[in-house]
């Protein structure tokens, strides 16, 4: 019984530790006064409106927007042949692919963003906003390599034999079998990488930062000003995104299986 | 495409490392080891000793929380870990700068833990905890702590519960079973998930910045400096290449020391 009360303590804790942070930030994004109080005083929605009504914050908007779903998008067309050819053939050539798909992630992304500069400045691209597009692509594209891999090892060769043996083409049983089975896994993928992109700033800083501002980046800029209370609400904003996604995700598939644990009914 | 895009520009910061600076931000192909040569000094060996005892720190405590915190968690039924996993994603999305933002708010005067110690009575005025060690340290924890229970969380959901069952059953308490046979079961994922926060805190880069003193910048922080404010490109690859170098070091070490414990 002490083991479920220590569990039930720490759940307490953890909740409060994360959660802290967002509270005062959504207290102080529905102040009245254009100040950093907490608990609020008075309670209006004006830092909410303004990040569609002021132009730069809805430049930045717009911009965090395109580039993450950009990016988001080529990540995946990246990821897929990479997945695809592994679970067709595992080759030691395939391994080092999948490697080098996941070693942009685990590497400092301060060195990453560096690679990025120092290669758009030679390539004479530095600043083009295409740059953030593909490095962030890159970047990212061990989130839907990781997902696609989980969800290929779903589809059940039989299916495929089976398919194969009635005469079906190469592509007819990848756009009838293969894609619709990894449909799901394709959408996570996407998802993963798409909040990613839109909350990254070192990259996005290192390679567009004096042409383009995302929304980290102004939150950024803005702070070396002082604090206003628009940073709040766009933290929250960008909070009940990434909380609605998820929770796509998690209606859509198995999202505890999709983080590494057994499929349910699979365990022995 | 990924050779194209992550291994040349890899190569070519290894290549602007050995550059020579041109005044006014430019440089120019040359072979000096002179930016590695003002690396090799006292200045900067105290900061990569504090990046690394930092970092070293927050992987720490992110695996003495974890552990536990994520076997309670998997232990929960599964359509009651999905609201967690959910809650850890989205902190694991946050930008360095919003987690940054939301603790200095936090820990500021006017809209946080001061205000609110003083609205009980606990302090005389409402005061600031911000700048301070305290507060990066915090910063660091809240960004890399669902970092660590993600990857602990695969192992500890796999794991047989008949092998802590198998331990209660021949009499040992259950914090016994756990210390003695949970614990050695999952050495390697330990040891993983030490080294992913170990590497994810090393490129910290704004936490510090805005948390922290000066003197709490990390190396990581002196090369964005570097590179954006001081346009010092070489010398930041260089530090880069350093920073790398280190890391990879210290994971292949943490690595073998992992595997060798591993009773079998």
């Amino acid at each position: 019984m002490t083991g479920r009360l220590f569990d039930r303590l720490l759940f307490t804790l953890v909740a409060i530790f994360l959660a802290g942070p967002l509270v005062v930030i959504a207290g102080v994004s529905i102040n009245e006064q254009r100040s950093l109080t907490f608990p609020p005083q008075g309670f209006s929605l004006d830092w909410y409106a303004q990040i569609f009504t002021d132009a730069s914050w809805r430049a930045a908007l717009t911009a965090s927007v395109t580039v993450a779903a950009l990016a988001a998008l080529l990540s995946l067309m990246i990821a897929l042949p990479i997945a695809y050819a592994l679970w067709r053939r595992v080759t030691a050539f395939g391994r080092l692919v999948q490697l080098l798909g996941v070693s942009p992630f685990v590497l400092p992304p301060v060195i990453t963003a560096l690679g990025a500069l120092s290669f758009w400045a030679a390539a004479g691209f530095y600043g083009q906003h295409f740059t953030v597009v593909i490095s962030h692509a890159i970047f990212f594209t061990s989130l839907p390599l990781v997902t696609l891999v989980l969800g290929f090892a779903t589809i059940e060769r039989e299916m495929v034999e089976a398919a194969r043996t009635m005469g079906a083409s190469e592509g007819r049983v990848f756009t009838t079998i293969v894609l619709p089975m990894i449909l799901p896994y394709m959408v996570s993928g996407f998802a993963f990488a798409f909040v990613l992109s839109l909350n990254e700033y070192i990259v996005a800083y290192m390679t567009v930062g004096f042409t383009l501002e995302t929304i980290p980046i102004k939150i950024f800029n803005s702070l070396r000003y002082g604090y206003t209370p628009t940073m709040a609400s766009v933290t929250i904003l960008f909070v009940a995104v990434a909380a609605l996604v998820f929770s796509l995700v998690a209606w859509l598939g198995d999202l505890p299986k999709l983080l590494g644990a057994w499929g349910a009914g699979e365990r022995k | 495409m990924l050779f194209a895009f992550f291994v040349v520009p890899f190569g070519t910061m290894i290549a602007v490392s050995f550059f020579e600076r041109v005044q006014g931000g430019f440089y120019q192909p040359a072979f000096t080891l002179d930016n590695y040569a003002r690396f090799w000094s006292l200045f900067f060996g105290r900061v990569l000793l504090f990046s690394l005892g930092l970092s070293a720190l927050v992987s720490a405590i992110c695996v003495v929380v974890g552990v536990p915190f994520t076997r309670a968690l998997t232990r929960l039924s599964r359509k009651a870990q999905v609201p967690w996993l959910i809650a850890l994603l989205c902190v694991l999305s946050l930008s360095e700068v919003i987690i940054g933002f939301a603790w200095s708010t936090l820990l500021s005067r006017t809209a946080g833990i001061g205000n609110i110690l003083f609205a009980l009575g606990l302090v005389e005025a409402p005061m600031s905890f911000t700048p301070s060690f305290a507060a990066v340290l915090l910063g660091m924890v809240y960004q890399a702590l669902p970092y660590a229970v993600l990857v602990l969380y695969p192992a500890f959901s796999r794991l047989d519960p008949s092998l802590a069952e198998a331990s209660r059953t021949l009499g040992a308490p259950p914090w016994k079973a756990f210390l003695s046979v949970v614990l050695p079961a999952l050495r390697p994922a330990l040891v993983a998930t030490f080294i992913v926060v170990f590497v994810f805190a090393l490129g910290a880069y704004l936490l510090p910045q805005l948390l922290g003193r000066p003197q709490h910048w990390t190396l990581s922080v002196l090369i964005t400096d570097q590179a954006i404010y001081q346009s010092n490109m070489p010398f930041a690859a260089a530090m880069a290449v350093f920073l790398v170098i280190a890391s990879v070091l210290l994971v292949t070490l943490t690595a073998a020391i992992g595997r060798n414990r591993v009773p079998q």
